[in-house]
């Protein structure tokens, strides 16, 4: 419940917190009004202003018409790359975490503690140890420079955090439910389907938000596995700038950024305290 | 008696058939990450002491890459920014994230709105960020342009192609990144407090200031030390951030290790060094996790001990 | 001099009134236990008291001194926490002292003040420990000691035993009483317990809803309860509660539960002639319905022998408690153990007629 008094205290606390809220909003603020401003009046004023004219045309541009290396189809592609990407390894890397969280921590199984502990350390083995190897696989299935490659990366890879999400969850359901459950002559999958995932959709909401935010804004295994057309976009904003070096199009540039950020952003509006519990679940290692 | 014998084999092979489908859903996406986590770090480590360079070869040059690696101006450069890059941000974003922590943690009104506008920029991509920042930072369109448009034509703010300043730009807009992670945890922890142990101090005559320092504080320690994990190895890993924000220039002065090991992977062709530096990477990170689980386990039967 | 005054305090939360006008006074080195369900505000009081929280209206004395504007700190109370609110950071030293340093005492006052505690609760040997390494029973004499050191005028307890298992808590209930004894402190003590508030109390007051229904000494508490809700929250099992009607007879008014033959009729308490013919509730213990050989205290007619039908029977060891039809109603009654009765046989039972207890059935206000 929020204090009612006004003293001098409170009112520097007010000042301070304002102050620092405004310094966070400042990059976004400069993203949003740079994509309204053409590429003169930046180069003329800098980064920081409000537009002169209202060049709405830029989304336009960077939309479709932007050349990116030797391509002038704007980020288009490269934004329905990383949908194609996300949405599937998402929602498979989910799926597949739920079913191993629950084997793990409900069903139990000779070697679940080992097999779990191994599948977390995921989260602590750099990316840099699995390059090399990727490339490999990718090349020896034929899937070098695919989507599909990516796909079943982030997916692998996923799992180790959707099954710790998941795992930490399920372990506070009762166990007794799955006593009854059983003595009822309840199955794997019929546990699964009419008990467990009843009760999943506060944690699958935080995984998906998860998963998603994190697979959307990934870029070295973007960069490293796929090139040209096939690359989601966080790869192509980089190629963008490098494209631009010498005649900088920051207006363009900047709703394109803006484009790029704007589906986690909305994740994140809607999803509100599940991000910050995937936060704080992510911690909980 | 093998008539029962075998009924008692047939029983068991289907009871066996019968339960192979979930057999195969607990055990294949399980053993499939499991195993790829064990088998990509273990082949990496094994290419580190081959002489592999466009291709893996086989072969043992047993630790050749390391110390040619380890001699490299990229890398010595790399460790040396790391080091600098790993206390600066993780003490910045601690600090910070606990100061917006007990800053929102003092019942004010829209604490929900401020809430959300510090912890936004996680939702965005590293490349993002590393892109606006990189126009920000930029002495000729960012803030230095803007304060000399404004009249004050000495000011400079230049660090962005400064080769000793260039670091702490990253340091900047990593902080700028991760400090709502921080506050989110210090946030939950300060809520957590027992509302008893508060009332108690009060009863004790503690001002605000020591309440703080001496009861409230200390209950955030192992919070702390986790914030203090998480951002170290984000540090220790961090390259889509550096890419996007200099690219590891000016020149090589900001350079780390994940932008070395992409380098020398893929793109000087020299497999073995790239793996080399990748373990050198892990064994950084262990360096820092290895004490910490050693920590915690001290910690669990410490207090296991009433 | 009064040690604690509560007059007509009101506590508001919101739209909720909470605390409803509640007058108490307490006179030094007595033991006060506010109890009552979860929920009747006793712990909201105790938090007034304490300054922990403001009153919406109504004043409290501490000490003779009205302390409506001072802080906790200066009220000159101590306060025991359920949850004991040990600083976990701390050593067990420093906790008991922490209130010390807050005070800029001097280092050797402290240790004089700790020791002389720590011998009382002996505690000494735990000194250096952190709460983390203490059982349950000893990190409550560490929160006791911590109250204790501030030498205080009033001692602030709030359900500090309901953390511990069963049998502790009858060990520390002991310690509690014996520490009253011989310090003869002034304490406030909430809890839900009513055997806690029957043992350790000098006076208790009962709470229910925001308004303390009676304020006395256990026996009046217990025997002469104010209203039917004192009556069925003290004791355990509780009062028997029963419809009557009270009708004239030859030897004075008489209650009668049930109809017809099997209907059960008893004396009542002088005083309550003018109810005759209209109905009420009355109240008899367990304990006072008992084999008919029982002699209750030393009045010869005092028993009154009568017959019902045993509904069930519920031996505990120590005796046996049975469940008697009277009437359309149930009462329990408490026999001894070697007794043997056969379920729904009507067998004969003794009555103690000096507990009686009549109430209004409207208002539950006790008659006589």
């Amino acid at each position: 419940m929020p204090e009612k008094t006004f003293t001098p205290s409170r009112v520097l606390i007010y000042l301070v917190v304002s102050l620092i809220a405004a310094a966070y909003l400042v990059p976004l603020l400069v993203v949003v009004l740079n994509s309204l401003r053409t590429a003169e009046e930046i180069a003329q004023t800098s980064m920081i202003g409000w537009p002169r004219q209202w060049a709405w045309g830029n989304y336009a541009v960077a939309w479709g018409d932007f050349c990116i290396a030797q391509t002038c189809a704007g980020i288009r592609p490269y934004m329905l790359n990383s949908a194609l990407v996300a949405i599937p390894a998402t929602i498979i890397s989910t799926l597949l975490g739920s079913v191993a969280g629950y084997a793990v921590s409900l069903w139990r199984f000779p070697g679940d503690r080992w097999i779990y502990g191994v599948v977390t350390l995921g989260i602590f083995l750099p990316q840099q140890m699995r390059l090399l190897p990727w490339t490999i696989v990718l090349r020896d299935l034929s899937l070098t420079n695919t989507l599909t490659g990516l796909v079943m990366i982030h997916t692998i890879q996923g799992l180790s955090f959707t099954t710790l999400f998941c795992r930490n969850y399920y372990i506070a359901i009762p166990p007794e439910l799955m006593r009854a459950a059983r003595i009822d002559g309840a199955g794997f999958y019929r546990i699964f389907w009419r008990i467990v995932l009843p009760l999943s959709p506060p944690i699958l909401i935080v995984t998906v938000i998860w998963q998603f935010t994190h697979i959307w804004n990934e870029f070295l295994y973007g960069v490293t596995f796929t090139t040209g057309q096939q690359q989601p976009i966080t790869a192509a904003l980089i190629a963008l700038s490098a494209s631009v070096a010498d005649i900088p199009q920051h207006g363009v540039q900047s709703a394109a950024v803006m484009m790029a950020a704007l589906p986690t952003l909305l994740v994140y509006l809607f999803g509100g305290r599940y991000f910050v519990r995937g936060l704080t679940a992510g911690a909980v290692k | 008696m093998p008539a029962a014998a075998q009924t008692g084999q047939r029983r068991v092979a289907v009871d066996v058939l019968r339960r192979l489908p979930e057999f195969l859903t607990i055990w294949v996406p399980l053993l499939l990450c499991a195993g790829h986590l064990i088998a990509f770090a273990l082949w990496t480590i094994w290419v580190s002491f081959t002489p592999s360079t466009l291709v893996p070869v086989a072969g043992f040059v047993g630790l050749r890459n390391y110390t040619a690696m380890m001699a490299t101006r990229n890398w010595q450069i790399a460790f040396d920014n790391l080091l600098l890059f790993g206390s600066g941000f993780v003490l910045l974003s601690v600090l910070t994230g606990l100061g917006l922590a007990i800053l929102l943690d003092q019942r004010i009104r829209g604490e929900t709105v401020l809430r959300s506008i510090f912890l936004y920029p996680l939702a965005v991509s590293f490349v993002v960020t590393g892109t606006v920042w990189s126009w920000l930072l930029n002495p000729g369109i960012g803030i230095q342009k803007l304060v000399n448009g404004l009249g004050w034509t000495s000011f400079r703010f230049d660090w962005l192609i400064d080769r000793d300043m260039a670091i702490w730009t990253i340091v900047i807009a990593a902080v700028w990144q991760s400090s709502g992670f921080a506050m989110a945890l210090f946030l939950a922890g300060l809520r957590s407090v027992d509302a008893d142990l508060i009332k108690a101090a009060q009863i004790d005559g503690a001002g605000p200031i020591r309440m703080y320092r001496r009861v409230i504080l200390p209950t955030l320690w192992p919070i702390t030390v986790t914030v203090v994990v998480i951002q170290l190895q984000f540090a220790i890993t961090t390259f889509d951030l550096v890419r996007a924000l200099t690219g590891g220039g000016p020149g090589i002065a900001t350079q780390l290790p994940a932008l070395v090991v992409y380098d020398f992977m893929f793109q000087r062709g020299l497999l073995a060094r790239g793996a080399a530096a990748a373990v050198l990477m892990l064994l950084i990170l262990l360096a820092v996790l290895l004490p910490y689980a050693a920590w915690r386990y001290l910690q669990r039967r410490q207090s296991a001990h009433a | 001099m009064s040690a604690l005054t509560v007059h007509d305090l009101h506590k508001r939360f919101g739209a909720v009134e909470v605390l409803k006008g509640i007058n108490l006074e307490m006179n030094s080195g007595e033991f006060t236990v506010l109890v009552g369900p979860s929920g009747c505000g006793k712990s909201t009081l105790l938090n007034i008291i304490a300054g922990l929280e403001r009153q919406s209206s109504g004043s409290i004395q501490i000490g003779g001194r009205v302390v409506d504007d001072v802080p906790p700190k200066d009220r000159d109370i101590a306060m025991v926490f359920q949850s004991y609110a040990l600083y976990p950071s701390m050593t067990v030293r420093q906790n008991i002292t922490f209130g010390m340093e807050c005070r800029n005492v001097p280092r050797a006052k402290r240790d004089e003040a700790v020791g002389r505690v720590a011998k009382l609760l002996q505690i000494d040997a735990l000194l250096e420990r952190k709460p983390s390494q203490l059982s349950g029973g000893q990190r409550q004499r560490v929160a006791m000691g911590r109250a204790l050191v501030r030498d205080p005028l009033l001692f602030l307890f709030d359900e500090p035993l309901s953390n511990l298992d069963a049998q502790l808590r009858v060990e520390m209930r002991l310690e509690i009483k014996q520490l009253h004894q011989r310090l003869g402190s002034t304490i406030v003590y909430v809890t839900h317990d009513q055997i806690e508030a029957m043992t350790l109390a000098n006076r208790i007051a009962v709470m229910r809803q925001g308004v303390v229904q009676q304020f006395a000494d256990p026996e009046t508490v217990y025997n002469r309860p104010a209203n039917l809700f004192v009556a069925r929250f003290m004791g355990a099992p509780p009062m028997n509660t029963l419809a009557a009607r009270l009708e004239a007879s030859s030897g004075g008014a008489v209650a009668v539960i049930g109809q017809g033959e099997a209907a059960i009729r008893l004396p009542v308490p002088a005083g309550s002639e003018g109810w005759v013919g209209r109905e009420v509730v009355l109240g008899i213990r367990p304990e006072c319905i008992a084999e008919p050989t029982r002699h209750f205290g030393d009045a010869p007619d005092a028993a009154l022998i009568i017959a019902a039908r045993v509904d069930m029977i519920e031996p505990t060891g120590a005796e046996t408690i049975v469940v008697l039809r009277f009437g359309d109603d149930r009462a329990l009654g408490r026999v001894s153990p070697d007794l043997r009765y056969r379920l729904g046989e009507t067998a004969q039972f003794a009555v103690d007629t000096r507990k009686i207890i009549l109430f209004d059935s409207a208002s539950g206000d006790r008659i006589a």
